[in-house]
C-alpha cells in the first residue's frame, strides 16, 4: 500500500513538474539570461547590463513604461468604481431569477473574443461611427468627430475588456455577506456611508483584491486595445516588446523589456496582497 | 442599501437606472458588431444601405461571404484544432493536478501550489516571449549539436499550443480541484469495501462525479484558447489562427465580412456556454 501510494504520487507529480519547469520556470530563467547579455559580434555575446541601461537612458522607453503603468492603475481604479455598484446590485438588491440573469449577462463579453469587442468600439467611436453620427443628428456638433485614436478611447476599451474580471469576484464575495449584518449596521445607528465603509467594503476586500489584480494584469499586458484604439502617440509597453522581438529582431532588448513588464506586474500584485493582508492562494485559488 | 431597509424612492430609481445604463454599455459594442454584419455596403459603418446576407453567403466580389472566404475558413479550422489540443491537454493535466493537491500531502506542496497559480499573474505576452526564447535556444542547440532541425520548436502551431496550455492548465486545475474538494470520500471507500480496486473506484465513482467540472473545464479552456491573442501573437508561425488572421485584416481596414465572422463567433460561444450550463445543472 505504501509503495502504491508513492507510485501514485510520482505519476501525478510528473505532469505538474514537466509543465511548470519546461514551460514556466526554465523559459523565464532563460529570458532573464538573454536580457543580461550583449551582442559583441556574430554569434558572440557577453554578460552585461547594457539592455537595462538602454531602457533607462532612452526617454521614449522609460516614458512608455511609466505611462503604461499609470494608465493601467487608472483603468483598474475606474473599473472598480464602475463595477462595484453593479456587483452590489446583483448580489444584494436583485432577487432570484433576476440575479442569475444579470450575473450571466455580465459574463457575456467573456464569451466573445477581445478582438470582436475592440472592433465594436472602433465602429462606435470612429469618425464615421455611430456616436459621431448621433451627435451630428442631434445637432450637438457640426461635422464628424473623431473619438478614436486617443487615450480616452484606450481607457474605454480597457475598462470594457476587464469589467467582468472585476464584477465576478465582487459578486461572489458580496453574496456571502448576510443581509442581517447590514441591517444590524443600520440598527446600531449607521448610515449608508458608514455601513459601506465599515461593513461592506471590509467584507468585500478579498474580492476587491483579486478583481484588481486580474484587471491590472490584463491592462498592463494588453496589446490589442492600445494598438487598435490608441493613436500614434499612445504607445503601450507591450508594443515595444513586440517590435523588438518581431520587427527589429533585437531579442536581448526585447527580453529585458519583458522582464521589466513582469517585474512591474509582480511588484504591484505583491504590494496589493501585502497591503491588504491577502495571499495569492486565497485570492486566486 | 438592501431591499429590507427603506430608502428614498428616487435613490432606488437612480441606482436601478445606473445598472441599466451599465448593461447597455456592456451590450452596445456587441450589438453594433452584429448589426453591421448585415449592412449592404463595403464598410461596417453608417449610412445603412439595406439588409443583405451577402457577408455570409455571397460568392462574388466585392461581397464575398464568410462561407466562401477560404483564408478565414482555414483560420477557423486552425483555431479549432489548436483549441481542441489545448483543452485535452489542460483537462488531463488539470485532473492529475487536482488529485495531487487533494489526495496527497507532501513536502513542498504549498510552494508547488503557489507556483502552479503563477501563470495567471504573468502577462500573456511575457509567457509568449519566454517560451519563444527558450524553444529557439533548444532548437539552435539541437542544430549545432546534431545538425537536426526540429521544426516543432520554431514558431508555429506546436508552440502556440504549448504557450496557451501553459496558463490554461492552471484554470483547468482550479475548476476541477474545486469540484473534487466537494467530493465525499466515503463514497469511494464504500466502493473499496464492496471489493473494487482503487482504480475501479476512481473510474466508476469519482470520475462520474467530476464530469460536470471536466466538461466545464474543457469548454472554458476551448474558449480561452480560441480567443487568445497575446501569447499566440508571439508564437505564431505561417498558419494563423482566427484571432491573428482577423487582426491582420482589421489593420488593413475592415469590411462587414469581419462583422459576419464576429457574429458567428458570438453564436458559437453562446452555444458552447449553453451546453456547459446544461451539463452543470444536471451534475
Amino acid at each position: 500500500m505504501r509503495a502504491e501510494a508513492k507510485l501514485g504520487l510520482i505519476l501525478l507529480l510528473t505532469p505538474l513538474l514537466l509543465w511548470l519547469t519546461l514551460l514556466i520556470l526554465i523559459p523565464h530563467i532563460d529570458m532573464a539570461l538573454v536580457s543580461l547579455r550583449e551582442r559583441v559580434g556574430v554569434g558572440e555575446y557577453r554578460f552585461s547590463f547594457a539592455n537595462y541601461w538602454t531602457f533607462l537612458s532612452e526617454p521614449l522607453y522609460l516614458r512608455t513604461f511609466l505611462r503604461t503603468a499609470v494608465m493601467s492603475i487608472l483603468a483598474t481604479v475606474l473599473t472598480l468604481l464602475i463595477g462595484f455598484p453593479v456587483a452590489y446590485y446583483i448580489a444584494k438588491m436583485a432577487r432570484g431569477r433576476m440575479r442569475s440573469a444579470l450575473f450571466l449577462l455580465c459574463l457575456v463579453p467573456f464569451w466573445v473574443s477581445e478582438l470582436v469587442r475592440t472592433f465594436g468600439w472602433m465602429i462606435l467611436l470612429r469618425e464615421t461611427g455611430l456616436i459621431s453620427n448621433l451627435l451630428q443628428y442631434l445637432g450637438l456638433v457640426d461635422g464628424p468627430v473623431e473619438m478614436l485614436y486617443n487615450d480616452a478611447a484606450i481607457m474605454v476599451g480597457l475598462i470594457y475588456t476587464s469589467m467582468l474580471f472585476m464584477v465576478v469576484p465582487l459578486v461572489t464575495t458580496l453574496e456571502t455577506l448576510p443581509d442581517e449584518v447590514i441591517e444590524a449596521g443600520y440598527d446600531l445607528g449607521g448610515n449608508g456611508a458608514s455601513v459601506l465603509r465599515e461593513i461592506i467594503i471590509p467584507h468585500a476586500t478579498p474580492g476587491i483584491v483579486s478583481g484588481c489584480i486580474v484587471v491590472f494584469m490584463l491592462s498592463l499586458g494588453n496589446y490589442l486595445t492600445p494598438i487598435m484604439l490608441g493613436g500614434k502617440d499612445s504607445l503601450w509597453f507591450t508594443e515595444l516588446i513586440y517590435s523588438q522581438f518581431i520587427v527589429r529582431f533585437n531579442w536581448e532588448l526585447g527580453a529585458a523589456f519583458g522582464f521589466l513588464l513582469l517585474g512591474l506586474s509582480s511588484a504591484i500584485v505583491w504590494g496589493m496582497l501585502k497591503l491588504t493582508g491577502q495571499s495569492l492562494e486565497k485570492t486566486m485559488g | 442599501m438592501i431591499p429590507s431597509i427603506p430608502q428614498p424612492r428616487f435613490l432606488i430609481a437612480a441606482y436601478t437606472a445606473y445598472v441599466v445604463v451599465f448593461f447597455l454599455f456592456l451590450a452596445l459594442p456587441l450589438v453594433v458588431v452584429a448589426a453591421f454584419a448585415f449592412n449592404d455596403s463595403q464598410f461596417p459603418s453608417l449610412p445603412w444601405r439595406g439588409f443583405t446576407w451577402n457577408w455570409f453567403f455571397g460568392a462574388e466580389r466585392p461581397q464575398i461571404g464568410v462561407f466562401h472566404e477560404r483564408p478565414i475558413l482555414r483560420a477557423i479550422g486552425t483555431s479549432a484544432f489548436v483549441a481542441v489540443c489545448v483543452s485535452v491537454l489542460s483537462v488531463a493535466v488539470g485532473l492529475s493536478n487536482a488529485f495531487l493537491f487533494n489526495r496527497y500531502r507532501f513536502r513542498g506542496q504549498g510552494f508547488l501550489y503557489v507556483l502552479m497559480l503563477l501563470p495567471l499573474v504573468v502577462p500573456g505576452i511575457v509567457l509568449g516571449i519566454s517560451i519563444l526564447v527558450f524553444s529557439s535556444r533548444v532548437a539552435n542547440g539541437l542544430w549545432d549539436a546534431a545538425q537536426w532541425d526540429f521544426e516543432a520548436l520554431r514558431p508555429g502551431l506546436t508552440l502556440v499550443i504549448l504557450g496557451q496550455f501553459s496558463f490554461i492548465a492552471t484554470i483547468a486545475t482550479l475548476v476541477i480541484g474545486a469540484r473534487l474538494q466537494k467530493f465525499d470520500r466515503t463514497l469511494e471507500e464504500a466502493a473499496l469495501n464492496l471489493g473494487a480496486t482503487r482504480l475501479t473506484a476512481v473510474r466508476t465513482v469519482t470520475l462520474p462525479f467530476l464530469m460536470p467540472a471536466l466538461i466545464g473545464a474543457f469548454v472554458v479552456a476551448f474558449l480561452m484558447s480560441f480567443e487568445n491573442f497575446n501569447t499566440t501573437l508571439m508564437l505564431v508561425g505561417s498558419d494563423a489562427p482566427l484571432t491573428i488572421a482577423m487582426f491582420d485584416r482589421l489593420k488593413e481596414g475592415s469590411t462587414p465580412l469581419l462583422n459576419a465572422v464576429s457574429l458567428l463567433l458570438m453564436l458559437g460561444s453562446s452555444l458552447l456556454a449553453l451546453v456547459m450550463i446544461a451539463f452543470q445543472k444536471r451534475g
